[in-house]
């Protein structure tokens, strides 16, 4: 039973992960990030899962890493965190996640929220990097992530200045791909994962791979990959019934094979 | 009095602010914008709280900057007055603007500065027949702050926005009706009651309904036609939620008085 997550559905193929630290902003302590990795773990092996959404409070989706916690390891701890296992878990879920993003979305929250697959965010939220402040730096994924997102002008800005950005600012830089109001955010994200749930779950997690090869692979192989995907599903009965089902004006069902 | 610079009480839903440096037109030192600060968020904060009056004790409504409060020494270094403002000013007028309750301004006499825009960032301003506004700032080679350059275009135009601004001339009350930058001129000796009047009325009507009203409003300024229509969708949605809506329709098919909680 997870001490920092609250648990719901799978519903309608989405299951709801909402951070519950609230006497800390939803600080990400090394025991919230082994919840959330075992969480995902069981999640890639529930059939009835078909895509995440993880929220926050509506305070803070998460105001970074514990800080406590960090101040007490020394180099050699940092070297035997095993942080690093639970962010390379989660980094390696296989289904779609949306996060639902309001209020503080700093550090660790926000490496967090780059680790999912597209972002809804509040009006209201703001998002940053502020490690530098504390003598340090973003560790999971901060300094990589963001500049894929963002670009590299405002994500050295934001990475050196520790200073956070607007929602707004981040739906222009790309960093959100929508932003709602405060009290529609999660509703918003769970209408989102709803309809990637209805699709079908083998297109879903091709196409989400291929997306990712876009990020760190040049374009020729990236095409290659994105071909053999495509001929993969050639294969599959969902195609068959997908196709069929537009050309009988019905609704698709799929069934994952 | 008391020496309180600013009066707070709270009645019949309705926190009342009152400016209560008289002496110097109730204009802004560091301790009324310290009260200010504290005012907002205790009205903020109170759940009873439906509705804000603010208004000004004495002749004056505010004054702006009080300047005996700045520095300028001649020789002395230069003042960071966008500091003054991101400190002070500016979450002033953010923490009023952004209420989630109808905010009223009884103007009872003269607005000056950055007084005249905290008045016009009230959601509906009242101001006695003797009062005025005045966009100072030119006069002393600065510009419009708390908000004044973004608020007067949009309420009277920009002619009238430059005109106001560069020249500094005093406009009064009757004017600024007939311009739309105010909702209404009343007499003076009438204003004090018609200003709490429409407070505690606007303190029984539907909060939440006239909150997201203001969020629709505020974002209009920005948005475009289509991103505005949008808009309105999610905040009809989160107002048809509320139960004012059920009550204000329930009671309009029983052909009775509804009877609103602000929830």
């Amino acid at each position: 039973m997870p001490n920092h997550l609250i648990i719901e559905g799978p519903q309608l193929g989405v299951l709801r992960i909402a951070l519950h630290r609230p006497e800390a902003l939803n600080a990400l302590n090394t025991a919230l990030l082994a919840e959330l990795a075992e969480t995902l773990a069981v999640a890639e092996k529930d059939a009835e899962v078909r895509a995440v959404v993880i929220t926050g409070s509506q305070r803070a989706f998460a105001a970074g890493a514990d800080i406590k916690e960090m101040a007490a390891r020394d180099l050699v701890g940092m070297l035997e965190d095993p942080r690093q296992r639970h962010w390379a878990a989660i980094a390696r879920f296989n289904k779609p996640i949306v996060a639902a993003v309001n209020g503080f979305c700093l550090g660790g929250g926000c490496e967090l929220a780059m680790h999912a697959d597209i972002l809804i965010a509040g009006e209201d939220a703001r998002f940053g990097q502020p490690e530098i402040n504390l003598g340090i730096m973003p560790g999971a994924g901060g300094t990589q992530r963001l500049v894929r997102a963002v670009g590299k002008a405002l994500a050295t800005q934001m990475v050196l200045t520790g200073e956070p950005i607007s929602a707004r600012r981040a739906l222009e830089a790309g960093l959100v791909s929508e932003i709602t109001q405060p009290e529609l955010t999660v509703e918003r994200a769970l209408a989102v994962a709803e309809t990637i749930a209805t699709k079908a779950p083998l297109a879903v997690r091709l196409a989400r791979e291929a997306l990712h090869k876009a990020e760190d692979t040049d374009l020729a192989t990236g095409l290659r990959f994105e071909r053999h995907a495509f001929t993969l599903l050639a294969g599959t009965q969902d195609r068959e019934e997908g196709i069929r089902a537009f050309q009988e004006k019905r609704p698709a069902t799929f069934n994952g094979h | 009095m008391s020496e309180a610079p600013l009066l707070y009480t709270v009645e019949d839903g309705v926190a009342r602010l009152t400016l209560n440096r008289p002496d110097n037109l109730n204009s802004f030192n560091a301790e009324l914008h310290a009260e200010m600060r504290q005012a907002l968020k205790a009205a903020r904060q109170d759940e009873s709280v439906r509705a804000l009056l603010l208004t000004g004790n004495g002749r004056g409504f505010c004054a702006g900057q009080d300047l005996s409060d700045r520095n300028v020494a001649p020789g002395a270094e230069a003042p960071d007055l966008g500091e003054s403002l991101e400190k002070r000013y500016n979450p002033m007028l953010r923490a009023l603007r952004d209420l989630p309750f109808p905010t009223v301004c009884a103007v009872n006499g003269v607005a000056a500065g950055a007084g005249a825009n905290i008045a016009m960032a009230c959601d509906i301003v009242l101001a006695a027949r003797s009062a005025s506004f005045i966009q100072a700032f030119c006069k002393i080679g600065l510009v419009p702050d708390s908000g004044g350059t973004w608020t007067l275009p949009r309420l009277v135009g920009m002619a009238r926005a430059k005109g106001l601004a560069m020249l500094g001339d005093k406009l009064s009350a009757e004017q600024a009706e007939q311009w739309g930058m105010i909702w209404k001129v009343v007499d003076d000796e009438l204003l004090a009651d018609e200003a709490l009047t429409l407070a505690r009325h606007l303190a029984t009507q539907p909060t939440r309904g006239l909150a997201l009203i203001k969020r629709a409003l505020h974002a209009s300024a920005d948005n475009d036609f289509d991103a505005q229509l949008d808009l309105e969708r999610d905040l009809q949605r989160l107002a048809g939620r509320t139960n004012d809506y059920r009550e204000g329709v329930a009671a309009f098919m029983e052909k009775r008085k509804p009877s609103f909680k602000g929830e």
